[in-house]
């Protein structure tokens, strides 16, 4: 973990999340090993690396709906999955979790039901996801973009003070992506801490601090700046690519 | 339990089907449409009176056995059930959320084809009718417990259809409806005293044979309500928070 203690900045109460020596087994195969790392309060943390690193698991683990082999998540303070946690993480998985068969604003007051938000939040969190014009809608009519705004609107009911958010843009057009990325960094200001996931690095520069991962490890923990600065590389991507050849040769 | 979640999770699946309208039509239609081929079919044999009442009850039992089995496979399937589980709602709020909706459900189905029976068909039912109703009720509850339950073990769709001739068609068999239980072979009625359907069977066709209510009707119902509470219990056990 070549980055691990060098930012002691924000480890320590300010930690929203925090993961140490996390193991996770999934049929077999070792899928995260000895990952550690820290999220801060009102950040958006992007967490990215190529499909099939261990980004889904790593957030199902934060999210508490993962068996691990190995290590301890905390969440605000408390072990993930804690029975005090369900109206303080919302969590978006990559497939759009929604119902098919209901509309969007029927999808919605079920979920708001469950969490005890106010009715009134479903039409602030369809406002934000942009889909004002669509809440009357069957979603399994929408197209998948749509759909996973639904699945993402439903995650913001109750102003979740942790947000986990897996692939949130995919299939999003160029506009509303840039619309939500400002969603999310207007939900930080206001306190709420955000984690990210992303196979597009280009969406690594929206963020406060990044997350690379690769086969189950963290490359790297920086923020945008520092961390193109430090492997002098043009962008995020030959950034990653500049650490990938790294921990390649000092692995040799 | 929370009284308000596990209302909304029966008001939700009760949405979902009232988008399905073909789903809906064919839950109330089709028992209906077999009751009266039975019917016809038996016609002048008296063939109709013995097995009726007992289909009454048979035919909420396998269509709500294989709707839940196939609606609980999908809240797996959909991620929304993971979902669910990391939000406030207990085990029990959905479960007795889906037993309501689906009860309801049923509760139409079994009026309805128990009307069209005792009118149009010229069942003869002795016992109270009300009753009859109650159990055919409380077997469609049962049928989607098991339903719920058995989904736990099926990865796809199709091995969730599967399930119900593996799981509903020996039970049918063995529930007296075809040869009376006791004049099975001693193994055969043995299993059949430990599978619900056959004390569903028994109630039906006590109240439907014997004036008044029947003495055998009350503890038939108490088994059937203790199965609904073993398979919800069971099927509860199956819904995880955290999986592998």
């Amino acid at each position: 973990m070549m980055n691990n203690g060098s930012q002691p900045t924000h480890h320590g109460p300010d930690a929203a999340v925090s993961v140490r020596d996390l193991r996770v087994v999934r049929g077999g195969r070792t899928v995260l090993d000895g990952v550690s790392f820290d999220v801060a309060r009102g950040s958006v943390t992007g967490l990215l690396g190529p499909s099939g690193c261990g980004k889904s698991t790593l957030m199902r683990s934060i999210v508490g709906v993962q068996v691990m082999a190995g290590g301890a998540v905390e969440v605000l303070g408390h072990p993930a999955g804690s029975k005090g946690l369900r109206r303080s993480v919302g969590y978006v998985t990559q497939a759009p979790s929604v119902y098919a068969d209901l509309s969007v604003r029927e999808n919605l007051h079920y979920f708001a039901a469950v969490l005890g938000a106010p009715p009134s939040d479903v039409d602030r969190v369809v406002e934000e996801v942009g889909l004002s014009s669509h809440v009357d809608v069957l979603t399994g009519r929408l197209s998948g973009g749509q759909e996973a705004r639904v699945s993402l609107a439903a995650a913001l009911l109750g102003t979740p003070e942790v947000l986990v958010l897996d692939e949130p843009t995919v299939g999003v057009d160029p506009v509303l992506r840039r619309d939500l990325w400002a969603l999310f960094a207007s939900l930080a200001e206001a306190g709420s801490t955000l984690l990210v996931s992303s196979h597009v690095m280009d969406e690594a520069t929206r963020c406060g601090r990044l997350l690379l991962m690769r086969d189950g490890r963290i490359l790297a923990d920086d923020t945008p700046g520092d961390l193109l600065e430090r492997t002098g590389a043009p962008d995020i991507e030959n950034a990653f690519l500049d650490l990938v050849a790294q921990t390649d040769t000092s692995a040799a | 339990m929370n009284a308000r979640v596990t209302l909304a999770t029966a008001r939700r699946v009760l949405s979902q089907l009232r988008h399905d309208h073909r789903t809906l039509a064919m839950l109330i239609v089709v028992p209906c449409v077999l009751l009266g081929l039975l019917a016809w079919v038996f016609d002048g044999t008296g063939t109709f009176d013995r097995i009726g009442a007992p289909l009454l009850g048979i035919f909420p039992f396998v269509v709500m056995f294989l709707v839940t089995s196939v609606a609980t496979l999908r809240e797996r399937t959909s991620g929304t059930l993971e979902r669910l589980l990391t939000m406030p709602i207990g085990k029990l709020d959905l479960l007795v959320g889906y037993a309501l909706a689906f009860g309801l459900v049923a509760a139409v189905q079994a009026t309805v084809a128990t009307t069209l029976c005792v009118t149009l068909l010229g069942l003869d039912v002795a016992g109270p009718v009300w009753l009859l109703l109650v159990v055919a009720v409380l077997d469609a509850v049962l049928g989607m417990a098991l339903g719920l339950l058995v989904s736990a073990f099926a990865a796809t769709e199709f091995q969730a259809v599967q399930f119900m001739p593996a799981f509903v068609l020996p039970q049918f068999l063995l529930s007296g409806l075809l040869v009376p239980r006791d004049r099975m072979d001693d193994v055969l009625q043995a299993v059949s005293n430990v599978l619900p359907l056959s004390y569903a069977v028994d109630a039906m066709r006590d109240l439907s044979v014997r004036e008044g209510v029947a003495p055998g009707a009350w503890s038939d119902v108490f088994v059937i309500g203790l199965s609904i509470v073993l398979a919800l219990g069971l099927g509860a056990a199956t819904l995880r928070r955290r999986t592998p």
